[in-house]
């Protein structure tokens, strides 16, 4: 080989090597770094901010939501109707999913330059949390004052949709979204098999594990569960949370800040308590095995005589069981007082990159009005607010008194997996792991122990 | 690089490539594979060379990357969360091809001799038809359909009981010693008609003469097949092979509509990791390290495979 070749080479590979230098010196979501800048710099002031929906001219605006099931479904689409009614220069363009495909494609959606206008994000710190830290969502304390939402929703309710602006703290600071519903992780049950048992709805732990036990043995199923997939076991964590672990406890855990522990002995009972129902076979059969919609389906079909879950399902289950269901929120545990796991619905946020953010905040405005909160009731529904002034009966009711005696008595406590970014992930593998049996309960509260105090340690510095 | 004048040698050789045959100016060949290399560079190599790029970062899809250098790639074969995925795509690996190839290939050497010895096999179009099938739906309604299938209360366990094998019924996705397993026989399922058809047809180029003789000579079924068959598929099974390993090494459809990697973490597969990593976990310099892999280790069996198949032609 003659130098000059050899130089040759040299000079190519050196080209090569620095290339892929370059490339690999450019940093992914550098080019988003701009925009960052130029919107924290203008941030609109009450006064700034247009609500005279009339005068936007013809717009066309593009709404993210995951209401998908029956009563929902009706509700947003009426008050969509109502909304383009009402201003007849905006056309509301609506894309609904489920709510594990639209988790999974907003991340990609919310970042593309022709992003929805408005989204339904869920509030966790992966989610919600996430976006707000790579600045892709708009606060709308301004609109907040302009609407009057502060005075309309009570802290607790805006405290899971507020974030810090950089996303560090949740709880607190800037405003994200607005929910339309509120909702509670409670207790189904079948009236009719209640009263063919001869048992009163329990009210504390001693007496639900006796109706289990009854149910059992009278041949019913005491439990309705499938778990197939995945986040439904952390409802029924979260459940047996409610009677062993203190709120705070459980709030400390569920917002990721300091205070709590995955390993304490509410914590610990909670988990053995799981698996000692597992082992007295009070869930359905093969439940890891059996999918969510399913499952709630068979109990509106009239097999089970508890259901675990939540208040979303009121419109579908009363259309199935009529005046059969019942709800009641957890029966009070150790702790001796009554908890219970909620918050709201997904909030509907602005997008920093929708081009209008006036007629989107006229949009929360609208699907959150006293009328809309009367629509959502009437769908069967869980207003947000107002909920004590609507006029329901049945089951529907019971889950309105239920929300006011949980609200009124602050026993409201957060969904468990908003607390670390790997929350979800560790709790939906884990309680499928547990109840399965290929996990002992101490490895599982230690994975959660371990995620937590890492993750709470790193956000306090 | 031409601050300095180039040697002799390599000026004569410049000089030698300029007067090549007249009418043959050999750089234009360059701008005939322009359009078709741009395409190429565009769709796979840029994105290629960005994905590798982006591997040594941590990155969440939404702020600035962190630069970890090689951190992700040594994560692979330490964390289990990432190995694991590996170890069971080893396991569908045997459900989608080993099982598929042998099965596909008893059918056709089955149906074949039903040709050759000219019994008359009825139906074998019909046969032929349905064994198929499964390769012509898409796989997510393959998925939603085995998912049914393997419910608690679903036809399989319905069946079992119904002959009295109550003590057999399990459900079967949703409990960790069956899952991988479950979602393995659905890829069987799925792969045996497509290897059963390959093998078909390369079978048909083999003139009845040769297993006529054979059976002169008095070979049974089985060595009648190993003798004449066998030899003349050898190109098949390689076409075979690479499709299923492929398949198997791929797989996302069927884990995504059937478990979502459950129970716990007992089916997750690489592609599902990719998948959940980059677009829900936010850990997408993680995720494409893995997808980065899982290419490396698709294109080394597929040539380790054509090698083979050459080597023997030989």
């Amino acid at each position: 080989m003659t130098s000059a070749i050899r130089r040759n080479f040299v000079t190519r590979a050196g080209i090569l090597v620095s290339t892929v230098l370059l490339l690999a010196a450019c940093a992914p979501g550098s080019d988003g770094g701009d925009d960052d800048d130029d919107s924290s710099g203008a941030e609109p002031t009450p006064s700034d901010v247009e609500t005279n929906v009339a005068d936007m001219g013809d717009i066309t605006l593009t709404v993210w939501d995951q209401e998908v099931r029956g009563g929902q479904a009706r509700q947003i689409n009426q008050l969509n109707d109502a909304f383009m009614e009402a201003y007849p220069n905006i056309t509301i363009e609506r894309v609904s999913r489920s709510f594990d495909d639209l988790r999974k494609s907003l991340r990609l959606a919310i970042t593309n330059e022709d992003a929805p206008d408005v989204v339904q994000a869920n509030n966790s710190r992966s989610d919600m949390g996430a976006f707000v830290s790579a600045g892709l969502l708009r606060p709308l304390d301004p609109y907040a004052e302009a609407y009057g939402w502060t005075d309309r929703f009570p802290e607790s309710i805006r405290a899971v949709s507020s974030y810090s602006e950089d996303g560090e703290l949740f709880g607190e600071g800037n405003l994200y979204g607005l929910p339309q519903a509120g909702e509670i992780v409670g207790v189904w049950y079948n009236k009719a098999k209640l009263d063919q048992l001869g048992i009163q709805p329990p009210e504390t732990l001693a007496d639900f594990e006796a109706a289990l036990a009854e149910a059992k043995q009278a041949g019913e199923l005491p439990i309705q569960y499938g778990n197939l997939d995945q986040w439904p076991g952390i409802h029924e964590f979260g459940f047996m949370q409610n009677q062993f672990v203190d709120k705070e406890e459980i709030s400390s855990l569920g917002f990721g800040v300091e205070g709590g522990s995955w390993t304490s002995e509410g914590n610990v009972q909670a988990a053995n308590t799981l698996q000692d129902w597992v082992q007295k076979e009070y869930f359905t059969d093969g439940f890891n095995g059996l999918g969510y919609d399913p499952s709630w389906q068979q109990f509106a079909q009239g097999e089970g005589v508890f259901l675990i879950s939540g208040t979303w399902l009121l419109a579908d289950l009363e259309a199935a069981l009529g005046d059969d269901l019942g709800f009641m929120l957890p029966p009070v545990g150790e702790t001796g007082e009554l908890t219970v796991t909620g918050g709201t619905g997904l909030p509907f946020a602005v997008t920093e990159a929708g081009e209008n953010a006036d007629a989107a905040a006229a949009y929360i405005d609208f699907i959150t009005s006293s009328d809309a909160m009367q629509r959502t009731t009437e769908a069967g529904n869980l207003p947000v607010v107002d909920a004590g002034e609507q006029d329901v009966s049945g089951a529907q009711a019971e889950v309105f008194d239920a929300w006011a005696t949980a609200t009124s008595q602050d026993a409201v406590v957060p969904y468990l997996d908003w607390g670390t970014p790997n929350a979800y992930d560790l709790l939906a593998a884990g309680v499928q792991d547990v109840t399965g049996g290929e996990m002992n309960t101490d490895d599982f509260l230690g994975s959660l122990e371990e995620d937590y105090t890492e993750f709470t340690a790193g956000s306090a510095d | 690089m031409v601050s300095e004048p180039p040697a002799v040698g390599a000026r004569r050789r410049a000089g030698r490539r300029g007067s090549g045959p007249p009418g043959e100016p050999r750089a234009v060949a360059y701008l005939y594979i322009l359009p078709g290399f741009l395409i190429f560079a565009g769709f796979m190599l840029w994105p290629l060379v960005r994905a590798v790029g982006l591997s040594f970062y941590e990155w969440d899809g939404l702020s600035l990357g962190v630069w970890v250098g090689l951190d992700n790639y040594r994560a692979v074969f330490t964390d289990p969360g990432l190995r694991s995925p590996f170890v069971h795509s080893l396991v569908l690996l045997a459900f989608y091809s080993a099982v598929p190839i042998v099965i596909g290939m008893a059918l056709a050497g089955l149906m074949a001799r039903g040709v050759s010895t000219g019994s008359g096999l009825r139906g074998l179009g019909f046969f032929r038809t349905v064994l198929f099938l499964p390769q012509v739906v898409t796989l997510v309604v393959v998925a939603i359909a085995w998912r049914d299938i393997y419910a608690p209360d679903g036809p399989l366990n319905e069946l079992l009981r119904a002959l009295g094998l109550d003590a057999l019924a399990h459900a079967w996705i949703g409990e960790s010693d069956y899952a991988l397993p479950a979602v393995g026989l659905v890829g069987t399922w799925v792969g045996t008609g497509l290897c059963l058809v390959l093998f078909l047809a390369g079978l048909s180029k083999v003139p009845r003469e040769l297993y006529e003789s054979a059976r002169l000579d008095g070979a049974g079924p089985v060595r009648e097949f190993l003798v004449v068959g066998l030899p003349a598929l050898r190109g098949e099974i390689a076409v075979a092979l690479t499709l299923t390993i492929v398949a198997a090494l791929r797989t996302f459809d069927l884990v995504y509509v059937m478990t979502g990697g459950g129970p716990g973490t007992a089916t997750t597969v690489p592609s599902y990791e990719v998948y959940k990593r980059a677009f829900q976990d936010g850990e997408v310099g993680s995720a494409v390290t893995l997808a980065l892999l899982l290419t490396a280790v698709i294109l080394a069996a597929t040539i380790a495979i054509t090698r083979v198949a050459e080597g023997a032609d030989r």
